[in-house]
This record gives structure tokens, C-alpha cells and sequence, in this order.
């Protein structure tokens, strides 16, 4: 209770949560508060300025641009929330695995190191170019570049937890390695992990949105963030809302995932407070 | 120190071979067989093998990898497959634009972050402070290319100031180059200086707290050389590191802006290679990237040593 009143005392992160939720709930509740199929074609009113029948205007060939933003929300829901799971199980199997058993250290932690090697966004493309475009290959390659980011925080705290006095204990009683794992270091390396996890959210929603843009990530047909922007860069001129409805959703989300990662932060690790910007590694 | 300087060099080795190796998983990842998608479809059953035969596909998988290493050291990254050309040759005629680009924004990373994280670690808690942190907080939060095109609407569409796009090679003119360059390099810049602002700002605000800062100002130093002679030299080892990520940052960021701006640099190089399937391109220029961010982050590691007197006795 008193973590939540810690929580609640930022206003910044309370405005965070606020705006994470309306995303979830905006990414759940797609298909009723989209009103048209975003798919539906209607070449009579193609490039159609923002009017009570299309509240963010029609895009080239005539879809509805608020329909395609709405459902863009869910794809990057289900995107961000795919790649933090992704990167959580790989990150965390290579950090325990590393940081325990001193044998694979050097040898995952070099894999992971090379892994790390590549800026984000160049590794992701380059995956790209061999998986071929799909929501489920975006998905892949965004959590290979998150996993070593992740694999690198774990090792770090197994390596402190592994010398402590109760970890020690367990081994002198003739416990498992599989339980001391799961039972007494895993639960307190879980934390940073999580605070982690808000921001590989918000990285994961701008890969996403970034290869779209470049024509590497999500099938053009799919409704996403990336390509509504894609397609409205050609007709930024006489149709500016494609880029202006599409551009404020993605900051409003990121903007929410990154201050409500922050409030988190401050709430479960104090010590890192003030060191923020784990987000735009891309 | 000498031993330093060594033991980091060693370390940049295996590094290297993971990424050599990653890139060569990266093609054998795709669908079908290389020899087939270099062959292209109108090739015969024939023709397939013999291309096999030729690029050593037919041998085991390990002594394929000793091979590709082999050929690296030695500087060959092979041919592409729709320019029909060496991929160091079609690299280096894209260099060109994104070095600029990438070193006009990190210019403009560094001009704008570093005097904002102090101004704001000076003003701490004042209306400055925190509308700096705003500002940084816009700028984490909006992806490059968006602030790309939000510029290319204002500037070139409605003011008509700049270039909307495009991009005039350096031999074209230097104030015409660096015209077409304005707004990519600030697109790109702007949003990574976000990042060096909120660093330069919370490590200054910890050296602040410092003792030395006391006895400095209590011994009657102005506030001025409190700030920029104690501090910021003490504060600016975080950032430097920043600056290594931050080239990585840039460099993929770089690939995104090229597309909003028309730039034909290396991001255009690969993604019309990703989209033509064209994977020793894809596999040279990932591969080069990675290397030279390696190579930076190491300058950045041995520029520690020049500044921070405390790792020489290590």
C-alpha cells in the first residue's frame, strides 16, 4: 500500500498509467470504437479531409483513418507486449544460466555482447530480410535485439544474489541448483527486470512502427502505426492529418509507457532513480 | 594502463567473431537455398549447382563459417546480386551522405544536450529545469522519422524554407549540401539529445552533491568555475558513454531518416536490398556497421583514459 501511495504522489507517473491505460483499453476495445472496417475500401473518397463520417480524413485509397489508428493501437499493444515476453524468457534463461553456472558465462555473455553489437534497428532489419514481412517475424526480430539487454541486467544481479549468506545455506542443506534457481535467486532478480520490461515495451512499439515505415515489418495491408505514416508521407501535402492523427498516437503511447516506466522505477529499484533512457535504445 | 589498453583490445576480438558470425546465420536464416535466390527464378537444376559448387555451399556448415572469416580478414565481403558488383564497392559510394548526416546530428546531440543537462542540473527544481526535462521528455518520445515529417510539413510544405527532400552531394557545394542536410541532421539530432540531456543532468546533479563542491564554494569560487571547471569535468564521464550508444542510435536512425528525407545513403542501400532480397548487401553493410560501432565504443573507452586520471591506476 505504501509502494502505491509512493506510486500516486508522482503526478507524472500517475499521467503515465493513465495514458497506458487508455491505450489498453483503446487496443482491446478496437472493433467498437472504430466503427468502420479498416480495411474497407472507398476510392470515391479517397484523401477526404477529417469530417463527421471520418473524424481523422481517408488515406489514399479511401480507408478510414481513425479505423486504421484505433487497430493500430492494437498492433502495437500486441507487438510491445510480445517482445517484452519474448525478451524476458531469452534474457532471463541466458542471465540465470550465466550468471550461475560460471562455465556458460563467458561463453553466452560474448554471444550476447556480439548480439549487442549491432545497433537495434539494423539487426532487426537485417532479421527482417531473412524471416520475410509478418506480424509474427517483427515480433522475433524485435526480441533478439532485446534479449542480451535484458540477459545482461539478470547476470548482473544472479552474480551479487549467488554470493550471498541464504543462497549459501541452501547449497550447504543439499538443495538443487534447479530450486535455488527458481526459488532464491530468480524472485530477487525479477525487479529491475520489470522496469526494464516497460521500456522494451516502448522500444519494441517504435521498432515496430519504424521498420513498417521503411517497408521491412508489418504486411502493408495491416493496420499499423508505421505504415498509415508510410503511406501518408506521399501525400503529405494534401493530406497532412495521415501524418499528424497517426504521429500524436505513437507519442502519446510512447510518452505514457516511458513516464509510466519512470514512476515504476523510483517504486521498485531507488537506486536507479534519475538514470533514465534505457528507452530509445533502438 | 598499458595493461588496460591491451586487455580491451583482446576483448574486442571475440566480439568481432560473434558478429562476423551472426551475420553469416543471418543469410543461411532465410528461406530456400542462397544459390537458388542468388541464381534467381529462371535458373535450372544445373545452373543451381554449379553456383553451389562455386560459392562452396556443398561443403559442411563449420568449414563454410572458417571460410567467410577467412575472406573477411581479408576484406572481401562478395558480390551483390542485382547491382552484379563487389557490396564494398556499392558501400562506399553510399558512405558519403550518411557520415554527414550522422556527424552533423551527433554535433547537434552534443550542442544541444550537454549545455541543456547543466543548465538544468544548475536551475535544479526551477521552471527552467523543468521545462528543459519536458522538452527532453517530447523528445524521447517521438520516434526520428515522425519528427522528420512533422519538420518536412512545417519548414518545406507550409514556410517553404528548406528542401522538402533530397539530398546535393558535397561536390555539388558545400552550403548546398549542407542545405539538404538541415533537417535530417536536427530530426535526428534533436531527438538524441534528448537522451544526453537527461544523463548530463542527473550526473551532474550527483557531483554536485560532492564534497569538493562544498570546500569550492565555500572557499569563495563563483559559481561559474564551481560549475564548469569542478563539475562538469568530473560529470561528463557518463555522457561520453552516452555518446558511444549514441552513435549506434544514429547510425540506425540514420537508416530511418534516409527514407523520410530521400537521402541515398547507406539505410536506402539496405532496405532496397531487403526488399530485392539482395542478402550480401543486407550482410555487408550490417556487418560494417556493427564493426565500426565496436570500434568506436573502444575510442570511447580508451578516451576515458585521457580524461578520467583514475583508471590509469587501476
Amino acid at each position: 500500500m505504501r509502494e502505491l501511495r509512493v506510486f500516486l504522489r508522482r503526478r507524472s507517473a500517475v499521467i503515465g498509467a493513465v495514458l497506458v491505460a487508455l491505450n489498453v483499453l483503446v487496443a482491446l476495445g478496437a472493433p467498437l470504437i472504430a466503427r468502420v472496417d479498416p480495411q474497407v475500401l472507398d476510392v470515391k473518397s479517397r484523401l477526404a479531409r477529417p469530417t463527421g463520417a471520418h473524424w481523422f480524413g481517408t488515406d489514399h485509397v479511401g480507408r478510414d483513418a481513425w479505423s486504421r489508428v484505433i487497430y493500430g493501437a492494437r498492433l502495437s499493444m500486441v507487438v510491445g507486449g510480445s517482445v517484452m515476453v519474448l525478451s524476458f524468457l531469452g534474457g532471463l534463461t541466458v542471465g540465470l544460466l550465466g550468471g550461475y553456472y560460471r562455465a556458460m558465462d563467458n561463453v553466452l555473455m560474448r554471444f550476447m555482447d556480439g548480439l549487442m553489437a549491432f545497433p537495434g534497428i539494423i539487426l532487426a532489419i537485417a532479421l527482417m530480410a531473412s524471416l520475410g514481412p509478418s506480424v509474427v517475424n517483427v515480433i522475433v526480430a524485435l526480441g533478439v535485439v532485446y534479449v542480451p539487454r535484458v540477459a545482461r541486467i539478470v547476470r548482473g544481479s544472479v552474480l551479487v544474489i549467488r554470493e550471498t549468506s541464504y543462497v549459501e545455506a541452501a547449497r550447504a542443506l543439499g538443495i538443487g541448483d534447479l530450486r535455488i534457481v527458481a526459488l532464491h535467486i530468480l524472485p530477487n532478480c525479477v525487479s529491475p527486470v520489470i522496469v526494464q520490461g516497460t521500456f522494451i515495451f516502448a522500444a519494441a512499439v517504435l521498432g515496430e512502427a519504424a521498420l513498417s515505415f521503411l517497408g521491412v515489418g508489418v504486411p502493408p495491408q495491416i493496420p499499423s502505426w508505421g505504415n498509415v505514416l508510410s503511406e501518408g508521407r506521399s501525400y503529405l501535402q494534401q493530406a497532412p492529418w495521415l501524418t499528424l492523427f497517426p504521429g500524436a498516437a505513437i507519442m502519446a503511447s510512447i510518452l505514457g509507457l516511458n513516464l509510466f516506466g519512470d514512476g515504476l522505477r523510483d517504486l521498485l529499484d531507488p537506486r536507479l532513480r534519475g538514470v533514465q533512457g534505457a528507452s530509445r535504445e533502438t | 594502463m598499458i595493461v588496460y589498453v591491451v586487455r580491451r583490445l583482446l576483448a574486442v576480438i571475440p566480439v568481432m567473431l560473434v558478429v562476423a558470425t551472426v551475420s553469416f546465420i543471418l543469410i543461411r536464416l532465410a528461406p530456400g537455398d542462397p544459390a537458388s535466390v542468388i541464381a534467381g527464378p529462371y535458373a535450372t537444376a544445373d545452373d543451381i549447382a554449379r553456383l553451389q559448387r562455386s560459392l562452396g555451399l556443398d561443403q559442411p556448415l563449420p568449414v563454410q563459417l572458417v571460410k567467410w572469416w577467412g575472406r573477411l580478414a581479408r576484406g572481401d565481403l562478395g558480390d551483390s546480386i542485382f547491382l552484379r558488383r563487389p557490396v564494398l564497392e556499392a558501400v562506399f559510394e553510399r558512405l558519403e551522405p550518411t557520415l554527414l548526416l550522422t556527424a552533423w546530428s551527433m554535433l547537434v546531440a552534443v550542442a544541444v544536450g550537454l549545455p541543456a543537462g547543466v543548465v538544468s542540473a544548475r536551475y535544479h527544481n526551477t521552471t527552467v529545469d523543468q521545462s528543459l526535462m519536458a522538452f527532453a521528455l517530447v523528445g524521447l518520445s517521438i520516434p526520428n522519422f515522425l519528427l522528420g515529417l512533422l519538420m518536412i510539413l512545417c519548414f518545406g510544405v507550409w514556410l517553404g524554407w528548406l528542401p522538402v527532400a533530397g539530398y546535393v552531394p558535397l561536390e555539388g557545394g558545400l552550403w548546398l549540401n549542407l542545405r539538404s542536410l538541415i533537417m535530417p541532421s536536427l530530426a535526428l539530432g534533436l531527438v538524441q539529445s534528448a537522451l544526453i540531456a537527461r544523463i548530463t543532468r542527473s550526473s551532474m546533479l550527483d557531483v554536485l552533491r560532492e564534497q569538493y563542491i562544498l570546500a569550492g564554494r565555500s572557499k569563495g569560487l563563483s559559481e561559474r568555475v564551481v560549475i564548469y571547471k569542478h563539475a562538469l569535468k568530473n560529470a561528463i564521464i557518463p555522457t561520453l558513454t552516452v555518446i558511444g550508444i549514441t552513435f549506434a542510435l544514429l547510425v540506425g536512425g540514420a537508416v530511418v531518416i534516409e527514407t523520410v528525407f530521400n537521402i541515398p545513403g547507406l539505410g536506402r542501400l539496405i532496405i532496397s536490398a531487403v526488399l530485392r532480397r539482395d542478402y550480401p548487401v543486407v550482410q555487408g553493410v550490417v556487418l560494417l556497421i556493427a564493426l565500426t560501432y565496436t570500434a568506436i565504443n573502444l575510442l570511447v573507452d580508451l578516451a576515458y583514459l585521457a580524461i578520467d586520471p583514475r583508471i590509469r591506476f587501476r
